[in-house]
């Protein structure tokens, strides 16, 4: 049967019985055919890379519904990747009706009158289901769910490797190359080029906005790698994410625009359920809500910014994450910035986590509280501080302090590790701080019920005082939120300054919440939402074994659906994010300042919207960029290795754990998995605990 | 080495003296030719002999020295800073930890603060010229900034449906790593342009656009004059910055002149500062207007920039909604930077900053509310961008506008016996304050202003007119009563936002409503009170 796929990046043609050694060997980029797409008027590009994983599902109903599972059982591996999806239908098909009546159960029943057995889909239907998969990609099959939690007592910190020191010298030595060079270009660019570097030198009598020595970072590191940064795109930052092609000149002064745009796999906005959608249930209700209540409604909360969509958001996401009451922001950097104020102030500590995000250090500063930090998830650092602060009182006057605030993440972007909250609640037992944890990344994408960290832990909320979190990432929407006790809440409303004088949430953003709540919870869309919690934990365990097995060093907790990969040399910064564009994916790589300076990384956000083909294209990419540039260099501590029985591994991860404590160093083989294995044990192996 | 080094001194000595009996002098020679084996020793013993040359003093020294440096590169490293912890042992701090008991996180609601929670409008529907309320009635909106009513605007409504259909409605990244989305450079562009600066920058709530932009380019050691009557959002900006603040009395141009003098004559001879002055177009506390051609003047002479923000002014002012630059013929190039924000008239969300490219680029950088939030609703940017070319397409929208202002301005500042306007006579937003001799007749504190104001804002709502009181600024948690008064607070006013979506009539009737309103009230038993 000839396939006609709806994936742009899935090529269709009957050859796709190409062997995969050879696709998988190929060590170029993937090459762009047009042969018969021209003929049929269909998608531009035809990546041979993806012929193994081509055949996207499409199928009339919710896909779950899909007696898919027992196509391939994949614990046996299958001749050719095929991933065991269903097929499509093509437009070429003929429609098939039956002049007799049939009790025969159809999958297209739904779709076809009563005596039709099958008819193909319209044009206009293929295109509005093309693009509905290119925001959220149909379930291949229901072995590829999971769900995640937090089983045990004791919360490890997962481990974190180090590559050869090989790599880290090189590492400093390219970062003093390039200062170097770029004192050398100062040098001479400040004598023979004075007209571009006016900027740094006081001019008619003003001072210079930049100082020149903050600015050499942003001039001579940052510019040449700027083509990475900010691309423009268009359309929904779904499961594809579509580039706006652009070009400089001038070396990354300035961009063109080619007018040209690029379809690529979204492995980087921070839309953990999949609910970046511009169809569906959460885009009909936003339609819905903008032509009932209209794009804004123009004022703050403290004025009349309050519609009964407000106070009915607010108990929606107060029951959701199991407080009695919540407030609602328009910005979710302004929810942290503001609430602190109205939390804490002279004579009270704060003391945060050293990589907590910038809004809270801003809220911070805001405070007038004094501040301190421990290492980052170290409950003995924080126990240590504690103990000094708690018993030497303020600075100065050694009176005792008013309150303690302690604020963490609940999932730490840069990082991709969970904060370790059983630990904090012990602590906060003992020392009776308050606690503050900002779930802006894990509300929706941890726990059983995507309720964040309190559901994965199986903690009671009540643990813990201040819940906040964010709906751009999870939700797809826009804004952020304070839930607490009503007491707290209702205070916070008339002393926090973002809910006085803040715009309040649009219409359209606050119906998109509601929705996207709605179906997490299954209240509507039965089944979707499990499904889209499920997709996500199966999706990110898989992608993080995978990258794990093939040699790479990960950071993060198993379950976490943000993955950072390991760089270190600040030219693989950009080498990767080209490497990775030039198959057609989008990825986000950080460096200096953001992360340490020689730990630079590639950060890969998982979706709901990721069907495990499109994990497999990205392993398969990760493993060609990862041999051009010398990234697989893990030592196999952090996991990866060779499958032991079933049953033993988590005795393996024991062992090695208790012999790093030890400070010994575990005889352990560095992991380099062979690629047609790690796709063809990852679906099986990923439900284990990981090793 | 220690050991050697002893050795061979010792042993030179002891040889040139030949005082040692001979089985120490072959265990001296035994040693010796051991440490004549080991790869570079000659040069050890070399250096040695020339540098005790005779002088037992001199190797004393040396090895003195060479002691000292092996204690001090073992030496246990520690700490620089002088702590001035008190040492406890173990018990006492675990006492102190025991004894320690926090204050609860939040405080209590006052009364004022729970009767400001219940009495909160919640309106259902849309917010446009006339309102439905939770309770089921229908009463005439002058609360919300929707002053031409482009937030119920059909083709605009139309086109964010669109949208939202194309792009979805969150864009879930922060704009550096793939949030920025083409209609995000499109309104950037559409607002430049508009301005008249080179460039814009978009961030995703206007209410915390300029908190970001100050610090972004304010620092610690720099000079910020402000007027003392600024926006909360501005304070928060000038505090974050850690620059040094001087503020001017409110819209005083003599005051401000002193303060720059003062300060260019403080600089000179020092290093060369940025210095910046901030200030407002309109007001958000009082809704005065900044006599802008003024300080442009006397930027240029002190060399200061400037950087105004027209939250409150942009799409308002002006022929075509340019801000106070088109109202006061100010070429906008004069003007750093602009912030101005798209959540008010413009019926949008969020705020930009235009300045230019340089100073954008800038931003794009090191703007906290910028690189770490997500971008702005892609719908929201589509409308902004359709506003504003309203807004310079049909002149008659602002206009008409300028009409209902006059209009509403006439029922109530000449008219009341008991308030006046202090806002300006082309802001919307009318703050009503009360009159200076009722308020010393009754003796009103601020907090008693507040209430009879909440009380004018009831009574009209009673008579089927929503308006609202202008907010206080809330104050820093754990700060002594006596530092807060010295903290400059916004009078207790009434707010009247004007719209044309209104008729000429009905905006005179709900002038009349608010102006009988606050008759009512201040004739009221509650608040007849003589100092």
């Amino acid at each position: 049967m000839p396939l006609r796929t709806l994936n742009p990046f899935i090529s269709s043609s009957p050859s796709s019985t190409t062997t995969t050694t050879e696709v998988l060997s190929e060590k170029e980029p993937i090459r762009i055919e047009s042969r018969e797409v021209r003929e049929r008027n269909r998608a531009k590009f035809r990546p041979r890379f993806s012929i193994p994983f081509s055949g996207s599902p499409k199928t009339p109903t919710r896909p779950s519904s899909e007696p898919t599972g027992r196509l391939e059982p994949p614990s046996q591996p299958p001749t050719s990747f095929r991933p065991p999806s269903p097929q499509i239908p093509t437009l070429s098909l003929p429609t098939i009706n039956l002049t007799t009546a049939t009790g025969e159960k159809s999958k297209m029943e739904e779709m076809s009158k009563p005596l039709t057995l099958f008819a193909p889909p319209s044009p206009a239907e293929v295109k509005r289901t093309a693009k509905a998969h290119a925001a959220f990609g149909p379930l291949g099959s229901k072995q590829h769910l999971y769900s995640s939690r937090f089983v045990g007592t004791e919360f490890p910190e997962p481990i974190a490797d180090e590559p050869p020191y090989f790599y880290l010298i090189t590492t400093y030595i390219s970062y003093l190359i390039l200062i170097i060079f770029g004192h050398v270009r100062d040098f001479f660019g400040k004598r023979f080029k004075q007209e571009s570097y006016k900027y740094l030198q006081e001019r008619d009598g003003y001072a210079p906005l930049n100082s020149d020595f903050d600015n050499f970072y942003i001039r001579r590191l940052q510019l040449r790698i700027n083509d990475c940064f900010r691309r423009p795109v268009t359309g929904v930052p779904g499961r594809f994410i579509t580039l706006l092609d652009r070009e400089s000149d001038d070396f990354n002064l300035s961009f063109k625009l080619k007018g040209t745009t690029t379809e690529t796999l979204n492995m980087s906005s921070y839309n953990y359920l999949g609910f970046a959608q511009s169809e569906g249930e959460c885009a009909d209700d936003a339609e819905k809500s903008i032509k009932k209540y209209g794009i804004s409604f123009c004022s703050p909360r403290g004025d009349i910014g309050t519609s009964d969509l407000h106070t009915a958001v607010e108990q929606q996401v107060a029951e959701f994450v199991g407080k009695e009451a919540a407030t609602i922001h328009s910005m979710g950097f302004v929810t942290n910035a503001t609430t602190f104020t109205a939390l804490v102030g002279k004579g009270c500590l704060m003391i945060s986590d050293q990589l907590n995000h910038s809004s809270i250090r801003f809220g911070a500063r805001l405070s007038g509280a004094v501040i301190d930090m421990f290492k980052h998830n170290d409950m003995a650092d924080l126990e240590r501080l504690l103990r000094e602060r708690i018993s030497q009182g303020q600075p100065r006057t050694h009176r005792p302090w008013r309150k303690i605030l302690v604020a963490v993440e609940g999932l730490y972007s840069m990082e991709g590790t969970m904060v370790n909250l059983p630990g904090l609640v012990a602590l906060k037992k003992k020392y009776q701080f308050a606690l503050y944890v900002d779930e802006a990344h894990s509300i929706g994408a941890l726990g059983p019920r995507g309720r964040g960290v309190c559901d994965y832990f199986g903690i009671p909320t009540s643990e813990i005082d201040i819940l906040m979190g964010t709906f751009t990432k999870s939700f797809g929407a826009n804004g952020g939120y304070v839930a607490g006790p009503r007491a707290f809440i209702d205070k916070i409303r008339v002393t926090n300054a973002g809910t006085i004088f803040g715009e309040t949430p649009t219409p359209a953003v606050l119906t998109q919440i509601q929705t996207s709540l709605k179906i997490i919870n299954g209240e509507i869309c039965n089944g979707q939402g499990e499904e889209r919690l499920q997709r996500l934990a199966f999706n990110s365990r898989y992608l993080r074994l995978g990258l794990k097995r093939l040699g790479f060093i990960v950071y993060g907790h198993d379950d976490s659906p943000i993955i950072p990969l390991l760089l270190y040399h600040p030219a693989k910064i950009p080498a990767f994010s080209h490497e990775m564009l030039k198959r057609k994916i989008a990825v986000v790589v950080v460096g200096y300042p953001a992360t340490p300076l020689i730990s630079s990384r590639a950060r890969f956000c998982v979706s709901a919207a990721h069907t495990k083909d499109d994990l497999d294209r990205m392993l398969a990419a990760c493993d060609q960029a990862g041999d051009i540039l010398q990234l697989k260099f893990s030592s196999g501590i952090a996991g990866g290795q060779e499958p032991v029985h079933d049953g033993l591994t988590n005795e393996g991860v024991n062992e090695m754990r208790s012999c790093l404590e030890a400070g010994g160093e575990p005889a352990v083989d560095p992991p380099r998995w062979k690629l047609e294995d790690v796709l063809k044990r990852g679906v099986q192996d990923v439900k284990k605990p990981l090793c | 080495m220690p050991d050697s080094l002893l050795t061979n001194t010792s042993y030179l000595s002891a040889a040139q003296n030949s005082e040692l009996p001979s089985t120490a002098l072959h265990y001296l020679d035994t040693a010796l030719s051991y440490i004549q084996k080991i790869p570079g020793s000659s040069i050890v013993i070399r250096y040695i002999k020339t540098s005790h040359q005779n002088d037992p003093v001199r190797t004393v020294i040396e090895l003195f020295l060479f002691i000292f440096a092996v204690r001090y590169l073992l030496a246990p490293t520690y700490s620089t800073k002088k702590t001035k912890n008190v040492s406890l042992s173990e018990e006492e701090i675990e006492e102190l930890v025991e004894d320690w008991t926090p204050e609860p996180l939040v405080s209590d609601v006052t009364e004022f603060e729970r009767v400001e929670n219940e009495r909160r409008p919640v309106i259902v529907g849309p917010a446009g010229p006339k309102v439905k309320l939770l309770n089921g009635r229908t009463v005439t909106n002058l609360a919300s900034y929707n002053h031409y009513n482009f937030a119920n605007n059909p083709d605009l409504t139309q086109k964010a449906v669109n949208t939202v259909r194309t792009y979805g409605v969150g864009p879930c990244s922060p704009p550096g790593f793939y949030g920025t989305q083409d209609v995000h450079m499109k309104s950037e562009a559409d607002i430049a342009s508009h301005v008249g600066l080179p460039a814009a920058i978009i961030y995703a709530q206007s209410f915390s656009t300029i908190s970001s932009v100050i610090p972004a380019f304010m620092k610690r050691g720099d000079i910020i004059v402000a007027d003392k009557a600024v926006n909360y959002p501005i304070r928060k900006g000038l505090q974050i910055s850690r620059s040094q603040v001087r503020w001017y009395e409110h819209n005083d141009m003599d005051d401000l002149e002193r303060v720059l003098q003062r300060l260019v004559k403080e600089g000179q001879g020092k290093q060369l500062t940025r210095r910046f002055i901030v200030t407002e177009g309109l007001f958000e506390c009082v809704g005065d207007m900044v006599d802008l051609p003024r300080i442009v003047e006397l930027k240029m002479k002190y060399k200061f920039r400037i950087l105004l923000d027209e939250t409150w002014s942009y799409g308002v002012l002006g022929r075509s909604g340019r801000g106070v630059t088109e109202h006061q013929n100010v070429d906008p190039t004069n003007v750093d930077m602009i912030i101005g924000g798209l959540a008010g008239a413009l019926a949008s969300g969020g705020g930009f900053c235009a300045s230019t490219e340089e100073i954008v680029e800038h931003q794009r950088l090191s703007a906290a509310s910028y690189t770490f939030s997500a971008a702005l609703p892609a719908f929201l940017a589509t409308t902004a961008s359709e506003t504003v070319s309203m807004l310079q397409e049909q002149p008659n929208i602002i206009q008409s506008l300028r009409e209902n202002i006059k209009t509403m301005w006439t029922m109530l500042d000449p008219r009341s016996d008991w308030v006046r306007c202090t806002s300006s006579q082309d802001n919307p937003v009318m703050l009503l304050v009360l009159k200076d001799q009722h308020v010393e007749e009754r003796a009103l504190s601020t907090a008693d202003q507040d209430s009879l104001l909440q009380d004018c804002v009831d009574e009209a709502l009673a008579n089927g007119v929503l308006i609202t009181r202008l907010k206080g600024m809330p104050s820093p948690l754990g700060v002594a009563p006596r530092d807060l008064q010295k903290e400059w607070q916004p009078r207790p006013a009434l707010k009247v936002c004007v719209t044309n979506a209104l008729s000429r009539k009905e905006t005179e009737r709900a002038g009349t409503v608010i102006r009988h309103a606050i008759t009512t009230v201040m004739r009221g038993k509650k608040w007849q009170r003589q100092s």
